[in-house]
């Protein structure tokens, strides 16, 4: 057993840091400020083919896998989460499904200017009434001829109304099933659109340059075969998404996490109080030396579910161990940073305040802790 | 057209450098190798001009060079996965301690053995600094010396380039074979991409001895070198700063500091 990347996979690691470091670091509190969304930086992404790392080649992709999207990821929210989310939304969310569970027609039209970063997607699943009860959804749609007729609205849509958007999955109703439950289907939206609208963004705690809006469908209309996949399997489609989501959201709290060790040595090695640095005391190094031990153990925990999803091994209990993990120790690390940071860690222009914003919303999007640890039960058995 | 890029590994630029007391070389063993920055905008300079003349129809091949220990095969990685199609590596325990009028003369034998019209390199090392290497390098090969290069553009059988200047830059032209040293200024440079990374696993990579490049081992290492590092010292830590009060004369007193340093 060997835990170390491949050499391709450190290389890659490599190359997102310095691009983190160079290129995202030195703008994240401004787009953190202005809640501006980062258009420059996401074309650099793009350029370097980070919105095609686990597609392959064949359309448009780079040939990588979901561990190379992974530690691109955690990379870089070890700058900012907002940009670490927003290629997790593009990929993960928005371009997945499309390779998945997509015809051959829409994965030829769709991934090769999603791989490229020139169009994004986004995942419309979430509604206002209701987040865990994903599976209840009030969106409808309704076959007129040969078109669907989508009402209903979305809510917290990742990447849903930038100038780059082209696409929105939307999971609709679509009638009901022989048990009772309605049956559930994802329509391709192609945007902008006559019936579609992003309403304004939401002003969030943290996340600041991440774009996240409510969606509204008035008689919104697509041609009919813009169905992802089969009608009826979107609750299966979207279910799965959310598992492979999962271990990226690990990555991405385990960069934020890391982000806090990294802010808090250089910090404490610095930083001087009666008369040394304050990490020469045991107080604040005891406290580092801890923030290090969780994040080490919290990237074991994705770096495990990556690796059992590449061998096409279960790993559902595993993603959501990962996600629950990281998740609690990156607002740890980040509770903790700004403790070391003392008055300055409440300061919105260093970076460690921005970090304890973001950090929450991990425990709460693609799952909550409760519904980490009802999957985790579930799977020992427990009848929950 | 071909060209050579010559690359080095250097200590992370972010990493304290150390010179290590046995033989009072660079430390590279405790640090973090990176390709010397200067040198990305060299792979990035050639890769651009092989595009440009291919967008043409003309053909050539980028190789990057390097001198170096075992390690130094992540930084030649690195400049395959930014597009180079192949690389030398001139590797040989020989080779350690050598100055830049050694270094000078083993690349110019590890050159002889590769095809080139033009060899592009940064114009320092961010370890050692010296900047003498391009003029050396050109020397020993008989070839056009173009330094600081901020643009370059490659005409028929003829380089002409905007060399840097303190004050502007002068436009020099000369014959090919050349060899071009480049600063910050002239690019952008890329970030390898996954399909790169992946793609530089395959590329072919020339490992050369002494005795493949026709090197002399006297002409290298310690014994080949002009110069020798007699003694060092570590960087004295920061003096505390002069903190003058303004008491009606702020003025006259920063006037009076200036002048103490002779910057006015």
């Amino acid at each position: 057993m060997d835990f170390r990347l491949s050499d391709e996979h450190e290389a890659l690691r490599k190359t997102v840091e310095e691009f983190a470091r160079e290129v995202v670091a030195p703008v994240a509190e401004h787009h953190d400020r202005t809640e501006e969304f980062p258009y420059d930086v996401v074309r650099q992404m793009g350029e370097m083919g980070l919105f095609g790392l686990p597609f392959p080649e064949d359309y448009g992709g780079m040939g990588g896998d979901f561990l190379a999207l992974c530690l691109a990821i955690e990379e870089l929210a070890r700058a900012d989460s907002s940009v670490a989310i927003t290629l997790e939304g593009a990929v993960g969310l928005g371009s997945m499904p499309i390779y998945r569970f997509g015809s051959e027609q829409q994965k030829r039209e769709w991934l090769p200017q999603l791989c490229r970063g020139e169009a994004l997607a986004a995942f419309g699943l979430t509604e206002p009434g209701g987040g865990t009860d994903a599976g209840n959804p009030r969106t409808r749609a309704v076959l007129d001829g040969d078109e669907w007729v989508i009402n209903g609205s979305k809510a917290f849509i990742t990447n849903a109304g930038t100038d780059l958007t082209r696409l929105v999955t939307v999971l609709c109703r679509t009638g009901e099933r022989a048990d009772g439950r309605p049956e559930l289907t994802s329509v391709l939206v192609p945007v902008p659109r006559e019936g579609f609208r992003a309403s304004r963004k939401y002003s969030k705690v943290g996340w600041h340059a991440s774009d996240t809006r409510e969606l509204v469908l008035e008689d919104c209309r697509v041609p009919a075969e813009s169905v992802l996949g089969d009608r009826g399997r979107g609750y299966a489609q979207f279910l799965s998404t959310l598992d492979e989501g999962r271990v990226a959201i690990s990555a991405l709290a385990v960069g934020l996490a890391q982000a806090c060790v990294d802010e808090s040595v250089r910090y404490s090695r610095e930083r001087e109080a009666f008369g040394a640095p304050i990490g020469s005391y045991q107080g604040v190094a005891f406290r580092i030396a801890d923030m290090q031990l969780r994040t080490h153990v919290a990237r074991l925990a994705y770096y495990d579910a990556a690796a059992r999803m590449a061998a096409g091994a279960p790993f559902k209990r595993e993603a959501a161990m990962a996600k629950l993990y990281s998740s609690t120790i990156a607002v740890d690390n980040a509770r903790d940073a700004t403790q070391v940071f003392g008055g300055y860690g409440f300061m919105n222009e260093y970076p460690v305040a921005r970090h304890w914003r973001d950090a929450k919303i991990l425990e709460i999007g693609e799952g909550t802790s409760e519904v980490q640890r009802l999957l985790i039960a579930r799977s020992l058995g427990l009848p929950v | 057209m071909n060209i050579v890029v010559c690359v080095k590994q250097v200590p992370d630029t972010w990493a304290e450098k150390k010179l290590s007391p046995d033989d009072k070389t660079v430390d590279r063993v405790g640090v973090d190798g990176v390709m010397n920055e200067l040198d990305e905008y060299a792979v990035e300079e050639a890769l651009r001009i092989k595009e440009a003349l291919s967008a043409q129809g003309g053909g050539g091949e980028v190789t990057v060079l390097t001198m170096g220990p075992d390690k130094s095969v992540e930084t030649i990685r690195k400049a395959l996965s930014m597009g180079a199609d192949k690389a030398v590596h001139l590797v040989d325990p020989a080779l350690h301690g050598s100055d830049a009028l050694a270094t000078s003369y083993a690349l110019s034998k590890a050159l002889g053995t590769i095809e080139h019209d033009l060899v592009i390199l940064g114009v320092e090392s961010t370890d050692a600094r010296m900047s003498v290497l391009p003029a050396m390098l050109a020397e020993r090969l008989g070839a056009s010396q173009l330094t600081f290069a901020r643009k370059v553009e490659v005409g028929t059988g003829t380089v002409k380039i905007e060399r840097q200047t303190d004050s502007g830059y002068d436009v020099v032209e000369a014959p090919i074979p050349a060899v071009v040293s480049v600063v910050e200024k002239i690019n952008e440079p890329r970030y390898p991409s996954f399909k790169g990374i992946m793609a530089a696993k395959k590329k072919p990579l020339t490992t050369l001895t002494l005795a493949d490049a026709g090197i002399e081992a006297d002409n290298v290492g310690f014994a080949g070198s002009g110069t020798e590092v007699t003694d060092f010292a570590a960087r004295p830590p920061k003096q505390a700063g002069q903190i003058v009060k303004d008491e009606g004369d702020g003025g006259s007193k920063l006037a009076d500091f200036l002048a103490q340093q002779k910057f006015i």
